[in-house]
């Protein structure tokens, strides 16, 4: 055992980039299979509403860490080896692909009949009525619950932890098995998250109390 | 490194291979899940904890959560404030690092637990935090001049709590508490972190004996996702019997 210095504190407080930058690429994969789990969700086709449903209820109805090892051990019956910053990233974006494709929806769908029916009154296909008339308004419902969703994703990525990635927890663990000073280590990293998602949740709720203000 | 950590060494530095070497791309593993089924009786054990664990730390937190919610709508401001300020803290951190503070951290300041007691304590504190918004919003729903025509109407005491006071407050609260319930249950599998006894830990344990990796967390997903599609069922179906809404004019 040896004591804890500050050159410790600062590769704890570094290694929240490792955890910024899981949560930026999950969030990004996310949004891309979000957007199609969203439209398969609104799909006019049963068979797409009902495959969406159940990747939905399946990603909500089993852990997170469930859903990592998974994402860890299934490549490798295809014979892929992946490594736990592969399977990490993998598991994070299907979980945020199911998660925001569930929220998303809820923004499309509340985009009144009307509009739709306006839009296609106007001759406009598929793609441009989504992109020109429903997309603006469903963005704007849309940007307070993907916040508060980007808050669980970046907690979330603690978990990669587990399966050995080395971000902001394991980092932490690193440390105080060499040093064993776990009580000021964690609380040090319980601040670090609180940090960086403490402003995000507070931005996401003061844009829901806008909306509401703006509903009124 | 604490115990309970259930990949094998070898995962951690990406080097897990499942069987022979072979060619990328063609599926060739030879599931075997004899070894997992044969563990039946310990996966059984951990279901069971799961769901004590789960419905302990939601019985215990649902009564903070009231007492924090009356703290919040009828306490002093200081107590409002750190009501607040105790949600925003457990909402913005991950539920792993509020384990490992309670369960790693406490005992340097002299309070020892075992895994199972510091996995209820964090899951408690970790519910508490959304429960106290959920009870207050119960507690908002209710109506004052609801209350009023129910005495002008010639209710006894009782009936207006039944009916004015109750039943409104739980249906405003039913689905989201619910689910939280359900978020809590999936949380569980955090505390295999630091080797409490549930289904997660059972996983952990029965993985690192036989090396089925991918064949035990697949029976164990399999068991976390029955358990969410039960309670789901169960919980709709109680909805639709007991809380039916009067329909509206």
């Amino acid at each position: 055992m040896r004591a804890l210095g500050s050159s410790d504190l600062l590769f704890i407080i570094m290694a929240a980039r490792w955890t910024l930058l899981l949560s930026l690429v999950a969030f990004i994969g996310g949004s891309i299979g979000g957007v199609l789990v969203a439209l398969a969700r609104t799909s006019e086709f049963k068979w797409l509403r009902l495959a969406a449903t159940g990747y939905i209820k399946l990603f909500q109805g089993t852990p997170l860490l469930m859903q990592l090892f998974l994402a860890f051990f299934v490549p490798g019956l295809f014979g892929w080896s992946v490594d736990p910053w592969t399977a990490a990233a993998l598991g994070l974006s299907l979980h945020a692909s199911a998660f925001l494709g569930e929220i998303w929806r809820g923004s499309i769908e509340v985009v009144p009949r009307g509009q739709w029916e306006a839009a296609t009154a106007l001759g406009l296909r598929f793609w441009p009525k989504m992109a020109l008339v429903i997309a603006p308004q469903a963005i704007k419902l849309a940007i307070p619950p993907t916040i508060g969703f980007l808050v669980q994703l970046i907690k979330g990525t603690s978990l990669a932890s587990i399966i050995g990635f080395v971000e902001l927890t394991r980092a932490a663990q690193v440390i105080n098995n060499a040093t064993f000073r776990p009580f000021t280590i964690f609380a040090l990293v319980a601040l670090v998250y609180y940090v960086i998602c403490r402003p995000l949740s507070a931005y996401s709720k003061r844009m829901e109390q806008k909306l509401l203000v703006a509903a009124r | 490194m604490p115990d309970g950590w259930h990949v094998s060494e070898k995962a951690h530095d990406g080097r897990f291979r499942l069987g022979r070497p072979r060619q990328a791309g063609r599926m060739n593993y030879e599931f075997d899940f004899a070894d997992v089924f044969a563990a039946w009786p310990e996966l059984l054990q951990g279901l069971v904890n799961t769901l004590v664990l789960s419905a302990l730390a939601m019985a215990i937190g649902m009564v903070l959560s009231i007492a924090g919610a009356l703290g919040k709508t009828s306490g002093p401001k200081w107590l409002r404030w750190i009501i607040d300020e105790y949600i925003e803290l457990i909402r913005n951190t991950p539920f792993l690092i509020q384990i490992f503070v309670i369960y790693f951290g406490l005992p340097a300041t002299g309070l020892r637990m075992s895994s199972d007691a510091a996995a209820l304590l964090a899951l408690v504190v970790n519910v508490v935090a959304y429960g106290i918004e959920i009870i207050r919003a119960g507690i908002e729903s209710i109506q004052k001049g609801q209350i009023e025509a129910g005495k002008a109407l010639g209710l006894r005491p009782l009936q207006i709590f039944r009916l004015i006071i109750l039943k409104p407050a739980i249906q405003a609260i039913y689905p989201s508490l619910t689910s939280q319930f359900i978020l809590l249950m999936l949380n569980t599998s955090v505390c295999s972190a630091i080797a409490a006894s549930e289904l997660t830990a059972v996983a952990g344990d029965i993985q690192s004996r036989t090396f089925r990796s991918f064949e035990v967390y697949f029976v164990v997903t399999c068991m976390y996702l029955a358990l969410s599609v039960f309670f789901w069922t169960v919980f709709a179906a109680i909805e639709r019997t007991f809380l039916r809404k009067a329909p509206s004019r």
